[in-house]
């Protein structure tokens, strides 16, 4: 039964039965997917479905009341977990009264870096050169969202969970998030992303994952 | 590809709330005033006889200065959790205790550090006889950092509450009795020319052990708080 | 698995507890009720007049053993919140948060009590004695534990994070004991010893010793009531839950 060899890589991230309940009520679930390396998934599902937190689940930040996440076939604990997986919630974590760079920079000693890349350059591909030392508060919404997709470009996580990323960009912005996801999904990287279906990541063939409230269908 | 260590991180968190709190220094003056206006009531209350005064000088500083600490509390994690940092926090992959050490040192430094250096001037107000004055200090010393780490446990269980302050208040007040009693116990002492030393000594040994446990149990009490 | 093991195992499931708790419940109000009755009847009436205090000696047939019950449920509540953070069990946080008001309870009265004494002996309704001190210092703790369980909305986040605080308490509560006591001693010595002779005539002794376990089954047959009702808000959803409520309305 136990073959020494594997026959194929396991999925970068498998979940398995993972259910979330609060106040007994359950939230998302129970949910089974696998979701394996250069793929990009879209969840999708109504306000209330459970989005944000299955996310929140599946970074480690909440425990899933039943099931499992299994990450490169191993069972996660939040040591391993967080050198494999960046998370972007609604709140992007950033500093309003630091500059992009400072921000990048403290994500950079958090979280790590990845290779060949510096903050510099990856505040230029997410459109914010010349706005390396202006203070974040200065800048609007959507400049703030790019800020936090270019901590996503320098932190050495393989796994994007990316909660709403089309939220509050405008139509290049929606381009430029469809490239950066295209980008890792070509490196070996995978992403998985929330959307309430107003914006769809149209480039490529993204797989579907269907939200609604209790039951989720894969 | 660099994961980075856990120096480098703990050193990037200490640089930017430093940076932080150095774009509001404004702020940091805050709890310094209200102990010296906590302390300057205090002789319209009791009267300006100064005998009397100088009985209560010692405890009035340590109350004054632990509330005023009790005050800016409540401002250790409230604005990584209004802006998400605190999740990131909790999701990078260093040991959660060392950061929350980090923020809390920095959380002493920038609002207890300033309140200590007020503490001769507020004793003076209350004609703190001087032999006094540096037990008094040395009590602070070690038992304003003892405070911050004790009640850091207690704001990272209150952490995603609206209207923490008075909860805040009640959960930390019975673990800051036995500080204040040794913190207070050393002045009485030095005030009657009684040996200080013991009640020092236990001061410190509660704060040896506080930096070990606190940003432990501080946490556990943020996962709980965040899930 | 050993059977007893597996006994836990079932007591753990809410059902089962509930139904367990419901079959013990007549049994632990009716030994409580006697027991109080015994006990208090022995200490007011049977028991003889203190040669230094008089009557007033009395009320410590409700004040030591409410202080020992207060100390006592903390204890059960941090045990039970200890459980409920390392394994998770639902009964476990639900026993802890269902302890907590019974013990406040009890340490207020051991502190109303203990200052209803004091007028008379010491002459003040209030000392800032060492062990009077360290049971108002219990009293915060359990009303802390009690506003952080209300103020999470989240029932079991909010067991939880308050069984932590309740660990911390344990924590604390030796060190203030001890800095108290180091503070100021005014309080009177123990007269009950566990080894060793009490200092204590026995017809004094017994009622105090009957109302102790007492107020043991008074504890557990309100910390049962409460869980029980408790256990039964949680699962509301649940369908065992749900066949109860129906059970009662028809009846």
């Amino acid at each position: 039964m136990n073959s020494p060899i594997p026959l194929e890589a396991p999925p970068l991230l498998e979940a398995r039965g993972l259910a979330y309940l609060r106040n007994d009520e359950p939230i998302f679930g129970p949910l089974s997917f696998r979701l394996g390396a250069g793929e990009v998934v879209l969840m999708e599902g109504d306000n209330g479905s459970g989005k944000t937190t299955l996310l929140k689940v599946l970074s480690g930040l909440l425990q899933a009341s039943t099931g499992t996440v299994l990450l490169n076939g191993e069972p996660l604990t939040l040591a391993r977990l967080s050198h494999q997986v960046a998370l972007l919630g609604h709140l992007l974590g950033i500093k309003g009264e630091l500059s992009p760079l400072q921000n990048l920079r403290f994500a950079i000693g958090l979280g790590g870096l990845r290779s060949g890349i510096t903050p510099h350059q990856a505040l230029k591909s997410v459109g914010l050169e010349g706005y390396e030392d202006v203070a974040l508060r200065q800048l609007s919404a959507g400049q703030k969202k790019r800020v936090a997709l270019a901590r996503l470009l320098l932190v050495p996580a393989a796994l994007w969970l990316l909660d709403e990323p089309y939220a509050n960009l405008d139509r290049e912005g929606i381009t430029l998030v469809n490239r950066l996801l295209e980008l890792h999904a070509m490196r070996g990287g995978a992403a998985l992303i929330t959307s309430h279906g107003a914006y769809a990541y149209t480039s490529g063939t993204p797989r579907r994952l269907q939200l609604r409230g209790q039951e989720a269908a894969a | 590809m660099s994961y980075g260590s856990t120096t480098s991180a703990c050193r990037a968190l200490l640089q930017r709330d430093l940076s932080l709190v150095w774009r509001q220094r404004g702020d940091a003056l805050n709890p310094v005033l209200f102990a010296v206006m906590v302390v300057a009531l205090f002789p319209f209350a009791l009267g300006p006889e100064p005998t009397m005064l100088a009985r209560i000088a010692a405890g009035t500083v340590l109350v004054a200065l632990l509330l005023a600490g009790l005050l800016s509390l409540d401002a250790l994690f409230r604005s990584d959790l209004e802006d998400g940092s605190l999740e990131q926090l909790v999701l990078s992959p260093h040991p959660l205790a060392l950061l929350l050490a980090c923020k809390i040192a920095v959380h002493w430094l920038t609002t207890a550090l300033p309140l200590l250096l007020v503490a001769p001037l507020l004793g003076e107000l209350l004609y703190l006889p001087q032999p006094v004055l540096p037990v008094l200090m040395v009590a602070l010393v070690l038992s304003t950092p003892l405070l911050s780490l004790i009640g850091a446990v207690c704001v990272a269980l209150t952490v995603g509450m609206r209207r923490s302050g008075m909860l805040l208040a009640l959960l930390v007040l019975p673990l800051y009795v036995p500080v204040l009693i040794f913190a207070a116990g050393a002045c009485n002492a030095a005030q009657q020319g009684l040996p200080v030393l013991a009640p020092l000594l236990w001061l410190g040994a509660g704060l040896a052990l506080a930096l070990v446990l606190a940003p432990l149990a501080c946490a556990a009490a943020l996962r709980i708080s965040l899930s | 698995m050993n059977p007893l093991v597996l006994w836990f195992h079932k007591l753990g499931s809410p059902p089962y507890f509930y139904r367990f708790a419901g079959r013990l419940l007549p049994w632990f109000w009716g030994a409580a009720l006697a027991g109080l009755a015994i006990g208090l009847y022995g200490g007011l009436v049977l028991a003889p007049a203190d040669y230094q205090q008089s009557d007033a000696f009395r009320i410590i047939y409700v004040h030591v053993p409410s202080a020992w019950m207060s100390l006592f449920i903390y204890a059960f509540m941090a045990v039970n919140g200890f459980i409920a953070l390392v394994w998770r069990i639902k009964l476990s946080e639900t026993l802890a948060m269902a302890a907590a008001p019974i013990g406040a309870a009890f340490t207020f009265i051991c502190l109303a009590t203990g200052s209803i004494w004091g007028k008379p002996m010491w002459g003040t309704w209030w000392t800032w004695d060492a062990r009077l001190t360290s049971e108002l210092v219990l009293l915060f703790l359990y009303l802390g534990v009690l506003g952080l369980h209300q103020a999470i909305e989240d029932r079991r986040q909010a067991a939880r994070a308050a069984a932590f605080l309740a660990l911390i308490g344990i924590v604390n509560l030796p060190i203030v004991h001890f800095s108290v006591n180091w503070w100021n001693t005014l309080h009177q010595g123990d007269t009950v010893k566990l080894f060793g002779p009490s200092l204590i005539d026995s017809r004094m002794l017994w009622p105090l010793l009957v109302m102790a376990v007492a107020t043991k089954f008074l504890f557990a047959a309100s910390l049962l009531s409460r869980a029980r009702v408790d256990l039964l808000e949680l699962e509301s959803g649940k369908d065992w839950a749900r066949q109860i409520a129906l059970a009662e309305e028809r009846a």
